[in-house]
């Protein structure tokens, strides 16, 4: 970048064969699965988890784990870009699609243009619904053909792969429609509201 | 319905700091004391983006947590090498005064506490993870605020423990602060302290009751949080008093 100091000494140290525009810029590759959540990893039973879609004080639909297993499986392979920098390419995922489930409770248009993601532990992110459908948005369950490490967001976690991964909630349990854009948690503590990673929108302003 | 907070602030620009001094924290770990003429504050437990550019171009950006107190004219970051990594090698073996990269910042509200915050202040590091916690002790020092505070602090050996003897200090002179080390891999001979990673008993055993609603602030590597922040919520502490940063070669953070 223009004006940027040239740090004395220091080189890439890169390996990888990665071609470029897999990359976001300021991103690099790396082959383990960082762990990063501001709590406690909450420990849910499948048998105690319920996922809702909300519109303003009423329910739109419910589902058991069991009810959602039910539902039609799309499995994506795809990089996830975190906000502190790590990628992760051709990771594999499977769940529902955010058309599925709108589908699953008879909608055929999303009824507002925003949503909030509520998740055990209280984790909020909101998202613009043009990111969501069109198989843009899942709710996934297994990765790597396996069911989600808790660690990793399991039981559940939202996955929008196109944004920085804070928006992929872990243990999301609710969608809820807004009519207006509302700031979720680490949107109201300095963090881009949108968070494209090919744009480098890391915090507020970028 | 809530209208729209969406208005965005001001960019987080990308200033230039200048190394001021370096300090040997241990054999792996450095501390780089940085003047940034810009800077506007920070809050204690916040992080920065930092950037380096090669010759070629090439430019690489990790996130550091600040060690230093927003009391303090210069910031402090401390690094620990991680010998597969790109940015931490080049920072802790080849930087020397006098030095300049860029920075952006402070990053981060949540993982945050300062001498308004009520309560009594429990903080739980492992390896490096100590930085931001060293900016809340740092900050509680400077402002002679008798918080009863404790921190359980792992490291592998004495050798690798990070500010020891400021810590020991800053314990010595505070009855309202305790310092419970634990040295997992290595002890000195007549080590009379605990010997084993952070587990439930030992939590129970030093940490302040649920009752008494302690602030909970963890950072070290992956497991180390895992667990901790597991028997925590096991022994009766609510999720949102604990607050959680990862560190180190699974975490993320630093590389």
């Amino acid at each position: 970048m223009a004006g940027s100091p040239i740090s004395r000494g220091f080189r890439s140290r890169r390996q990888e064969q990665t071609p470029r525009n897999r990359v976001p810029p300021g991103q690099y590759v790396t082959t383990d699965f960082p762990v990063l959540s501001a709590g406690p990893t909450p420990q849910i039973k499948v048998e105690d988890w319920t996922l809702s879609l909300q519109l303003a004080g009423s329910l739109l639909g419910k589902w058991s784990w069991a009810e959602f297993e039910a539902l039609p499986q799309t499995t994506i392979k795809t990089d996830i870009h975190c906000v502190t920098k790590w990628s992760k390419l051709d990771t594999t995922w499977r769940g529902v699609t955010f058309d599925d489930l709108l589908k699953g409770v008879g909608l055929a248009e999303p009824p507002t243009p925003y949503v909030m993601a509520h998740s055990d532990g209280g984790y909020t992110t909101n998202l613009p619904v043009a990111d969501l459908i069109n198989g843009r948005g899942m709710i996934v369950t297994r990765y790597e053909g396996l069911p989600i490490p808790p660690v990793h967001g399991g039981p559940a976690r939202l996955f929008v792969p196109h944004l920085y991964f804070w928006k992929s909630a872990k243990w999301v349990r609710r969608l809820r429609f807004m009519e207006k854009d509302e700031r979720g948690f680490w949107e109201s503590l300095g963090y881009h509201n949108y968070g494209d990673p090919w744009k480098e929108q890391r915090y507020d302003g970028d | 319905m809530i209208e729209p907070a969406i208005a965005p602030q001001p960019r987080l620009e990308w200033q230039l700091a200048e190394v001021r001094a370096i300090v040997v924290e241990t054999p792996r770990v450095k501390s780089l004391l940085l003047q940034v003429p810009a800077w506007q504050g920070h809050l204690p437990g916040q992080h920065v983006d930092i950037r380096l550019t090669a010759e070629d171009g090439y430019q690489a950006q990790r996130s550091y947590s600040i060690a230093s107190p927003p009391e303090d004219a210069l910031l402090t970051l401390t690094v620990e090498r991680l010998d597969n990594g790109e940015v931490s090698p080049y920072l802790v073996d080849d930087v020397r005064v006098g030095d300049q990269f860029e920075l952006r910042g402070p990053i981060g509200g949540y993982f945050v506490w300062t001498v308004a915050t009520r309560g009594p202040l429990c903080l739980i590091a492992g390896g490096s993870g100590i930085a931001p916690l060293a900016a809340m002790l740092r900050h509680r020092a400077r402002r002679k605020v008798r918080a009863p505070t404790l921190l359980m602090y792992s490291s592998r050996s004495l050798e690798e423990v990070i500010y020891g003897e400021e810590l020991d200090a800053m314990s010595r002179g505070d009855s309202d602060l305790r310092l419970v080390n634990t040295l997992t891999r290595e002890q000195p001979e007549g080590w009379t302290g605990y010997r084993r990673r952070i587990d439930k008993a030992m939590l129970a055993e030093v940490g302040f009751p649920p009752e008494q609603h302690p602030k909970i602030f963890i950072c070290g590597p992956t497991p180390l949080v895992e667990d901790a922040s597991r028997f925590l919520v096991e022994l009766g502490h609510p999720f949102p008093t604990i607050k959680t940063e990862r560190f180190g070669p699974t975490g993320g953070l630093a590389s």
